[in-house]
């Protein structure tokens, strides 16, 4: 089976104007919805408490409000079914710093007299500890993004790290969007997706790279959208295919991941799609933008290689004794 | 077909992966296997900090009491002894006895003593308080874990996390009575004190206020039973709990469990003395500032060893004298961060999780087949291989495996199929451009290699980072992804590479592409 051939190559760059106001559009949309409506930080970074509570039947939802209202500990809570309709979870803002009793206790008793039920989950998460998550989590976005762009830079050119680094803002943002758009809580299970969809859109976007690299280096051609072109229409059974397993693989955890790793899945999700149209439609243009000369990178191939043989003649030289 | 190094350490990897994931997927009785996570088996995680400012004045105090044990002892005329949270003073009546007095004080180290005339006033240096500060979480650690050690649950983790934060986890909490008595057996301070009470005004407690107690050097504390009765004792304890070197549970003449301890040397030394000076007055057991009995002194009691009595069920004296022998608490500890999962939540999990790992699973391979052919096999294998590894890495590791590291997993299937998908496009490329298979094979990886490397090393930086920042199941999740990483280079990598190697003849006899690799000619 072959879902491209290797004879035709696509004019990507030609159509790169389009991606680019597609782009624009899709990231700043993000940014307007994250400015208007907001992320939903859940309890790991906000800070408060969630209980999950699953009955023998339907759950009580009317009930249990009723019943919660009596202790002023669960004002502003919010009840929600989960997954199922006999799961819910509780939400409020509200910790208890006390060890000995704590609001699962508290829960468990105001719940008694709505049915069978088992409390199958208490997260409190003080709000001195979710404002470390929350630091810690933006600090590990940061660095991540810095060691990236490190590598990229040593090991390509200084270019093709900032047209990565464009392309995971890129990625990162319209799937921030998304999450606001679907109002999902953002938790630490989110954040490592994030920072999934991180290494993997680089992954996408280094393939295509190193293609580009190879076909700059190896191509006396100094037109670098042809060059592109062929790079781009080289990988794309790859891209494709790698992409389509492993959207498969996240779609079927999305399906039956169960509830608690929903989150989770529909980050990687839009990450996957976002990811792999950036490696091709995104990065590329932004690497021609910004002035990569296809002529400078020979000259520097070459004066590269010339310093190679230098050192090559000088240590030949060395050996045979002549210095 | 001629046995290459590549088809040799590939082999060998695959025997590693199997032998090593057979006592976790089978569950065998020894071998090491892969810990399941709070999440994944249910359990209790904690992050707790600790009150330490309370542990300065707590030492304080103690250091009053030793103040005045010593006067008493050498005849010296103290008066007015105070202490609050940050100083202790008193009154010297005699000066002469300055220089006695003197001698003592300095042996306690880390004061700072201001002598003006009889008035003597002291308080700890910046230095001190730093460092009881930090005994205070150092200790609090050490009683947790002394205490859980001895609650039967296996394997509790109690560590130090940052710098003031303890972190407790227990697997195999299943119960929401258990989890609460785990709890209280953290947080109980199991402070013991033996105070005595101040005969002379004794009678007045009912319409003393705290205030006015305070006055006379005392403090009014509640029975145990019943909060309306009040105490009358002297601030200053006669001696605390950390002279105490045993605390067992026993039974009363009317069978009730009872707490029977027992003080050391000196702890036994100033009981002795105290008692004798004491009799016809009243001294009473106090714990975490409740009165659980105030017996009458009838004769100088010797020996060191005492008897807490009050309305305890067997477990409960059980837990209590746990609490005593493991040490009080220098200070309180708070919640900071609260996680309990429900054991079948934890098996719900572990279900969905296994659906998705199996069905995705299945889909990558019937799809590899389908587009590849028997280079799709091949792929597979290595894929086969790579689940293996990883949870043999994990299990000789003893990593725990979480939720999110699950999740991992399942990526990296998806993933891990991507360094075959490059190899395999270039060699397609190769034929294409009519090179030999041999050819074909050799240059594919080549070329594949840089671009595999490059794109698995920025993910790893990125597994690295969440790793570093990470906490709890995050880092199982950066663990996961970082073993398949480093896997997948050996199967997908070098264990395709063997497998071409070894069936290059074939290959080339064959001269079916379609076969072979999915495409024509």
């Amino acid at each position: 089976m072959e879902f491209f051939k290797y004879t035709k190559t696509f004019n990507f760059m030609g159509k790169s104007k389009l991606a680019m106001i597609l782009s624009i559009v899709l990231v700043l949309g993000s940014y307007v919805i994250l400015a208007t409506k907001g992320l939903n930080y859940g309890v790991d970074f906000a800070g408060g408490t969630v209980i999950q509570v699953k009955y023998d039947k339907t759950a009580p939802i009317d009930d249990m409000r009723e019943k919660l209202k009596s202790n002023e500990l669960f004002n502003g809570s919010s009840i929600t079914e989960f997954g199922a309709p006999d799961e819910v979870v509780i939400r409020m803002k509200s910790t208890t710093a006390s060890v000995t009793v704590d609001i699962g206790d508290v829960t468990r008793e105001a719940l008694k007299g709505t049915g069978n039920y088992e409390i199958r989950r208490v997260d409190i998460v003080g709000p001195k500890v979710g404002n470390e998550l929350r630091e810690k989590g933006v600090m590990s976005l940061i660095l991540a993004t810095i060691g990236i762009l490190i590598y990229v830079a040593f090991r390509f050119e200084w270019r093709f790290a900032v047209a990565s680094i464009f392309a995971l803002v890129h990625d990162v943002s319209i799937a921030l969007g998304a999450i606001a758009i679907v109002g999902l809580d953002v938790n630490l299970d989110v954040l490592a997706a994030l920072l999934t969809i991180l290494g993997y859109s680089l992954n996408d976007t280094i393939i295509v790279f190193d293609r580009i690299r190879e076909g700059v280096t190896n191509n006396r051609n100094s037109d670098l959208a042809e060059s592109i072109n062929e790079s781009v229409t080289r990988t794309l059974a790859r891209t494709t295919l790698t992409s389509l397993t492993t959207f498969f693989v996240v779609f079927t955890l999305f399906i039956f991941g169960g509830e608690i790793i929903h989150a989770f899945a529909f980050t990687l999700l839009v990450g996957v799609v976002v990811g792999t149209y950036s490696s091709i439609f995104v990065a590329s243009p932004i690497l021609m933008w910004f002035g990569f000369s296809v002529k400078d990178y020979h000259a520097k191939l070459a004066k590269k290689a010339q310093r190679e043989a230098e050192k090559e003649r000088m240590r030949a030289q060395f050996e045979s004794g002549v210095m | 077909m001629k046995l290459n190094f590549r088809i040799v350490i590939f082999a060998l990897a695959i025997v590693f992966g199997v032998a090593f994931s057979i006592p976790s997927l089978l569950q065998t009785e020894g071998g090491k296997k892969v810990n399941l996570g709070l999440d994944l088996q249910g359990g209790l995680h904690m992050l707790l900090g600790v009150k330490t400012e309370e542990a300065t004045t707590s030492r304080l105090k103690s250091i009053a009491a030793s103040i005045k044990f010593f006067t008493d002892k050498n005849d010296i005329l103290i008066d007015e002894l105070k202490f609050d949270e940050s100083a202790i003073s008193f009154l010297l009546l005699d000066t002469d006895d300055t220089k006695h007095i003197k001698e003592h004080l300095s042996s306690i180290e880390g004061l700072n003593v201001i002598y003006a005339a009889e008035n003597i006033s002291m308080s700890f240096t910046p230095e001190e308080i730093v460092k009881t500060k930090k005994q205070a979480i150092d200790q609090a650690i050490e009683t947790i874990r002394n205490r859980l050690d001895q609650f039967g649950l296996t394997e509790p983790v109690v560590a130090k996390q940052g710098e003031e934060k303890i972190l407790v986890q227990l697997a195999g909490i299943k119960t929401a009575a258990e989890e609460q008595r785990a709890r209280e057996l953290i947080s109980r301070a199991a402070k013991l004190e033996l105070m005595a009470v101040d005969e002379d005004r004794a009678a007045r407690v009912s319409v003393m206020n705290d205030a006015e107690a305070a006055s006379f050097g005392d403090v009014i504390l509640p029975d145990a039973k019943n909060e309306m009765n009040r105490y009358l004792v002297k601030e200053i304890p006669v001696l605390d709990g950390s002279m105490l070197t045993n605390a067992n549970v026993g039974f009363d003449q009317n069978n009730r469990p009872v707490i029977n301890f027992t003080l050391n040397a000196e702890g036994a030394a100033i009981f002795g003395d105290f008692t004798g000076r004491s009799v016809g007055k009243r001294l009473a057991i106090v714990l975490d500032g409740k009165v659980y009995s105030a017996p009458n002194i009838n004769e100088r009691i010797g020996g060191g060893s005492g008897q807490i009595s009050g309305d305890y069920t067997v477990m409960e004296a059980k837990d209590l004298a746990i609490a005593l022998r493991s040490g009080a608490l220098l200070a309180p500890v708070y919640m900071m961060e609260k996680r309990s999962v429900g054991p079948s939540l934890g098996a719900d999990s572990i279900e969905a999780s296994m659906i998705a790992l199996i069905g995705g699973f299945i889909l990558v391979i019937i799809f590899m087949v389908a587009y590849y052919k028997l280079a799709g096999l091949i792929a597979n294998i290595a894929l086969i291989a790579n689940l293996f590894i990883i949870l043999a890495v994990m299990s000789l590791f003893g990593a725990t495996l979480t939720l999110p590291g699950m999740a991992g997993i399942v990526l990296t299937v998806g993933m891990a199929v991507d360094a075959n998908v490059i190899i395999s496009e270039r060699i397609r490329e190769l034929i294409y451009e009519g090179k030999s298979i041999h050819k074909a094979i050799e240059e594919g990886y080549q070329n594949a290699m840089r671009a595999i490397l490059d794109a698995n090393i920025t993910t790893l930086i990125a597994a690295v980072v969440l790793y570093a920042y990470g906490t709890g199941a995050i880092k199982g999740f950066a663990i996961t992804i970082s073993i398949g990483i480093l896997a997948s280079m050996l199967t997908a990598i070098l264990g395709t590479h063997g497998i071409y190697e070894l069936l290059e003849k074939k290959i080339q006899k064959s001269k079916n592409n379609r076969l072979w690799f999915g495409i024509k000619g």
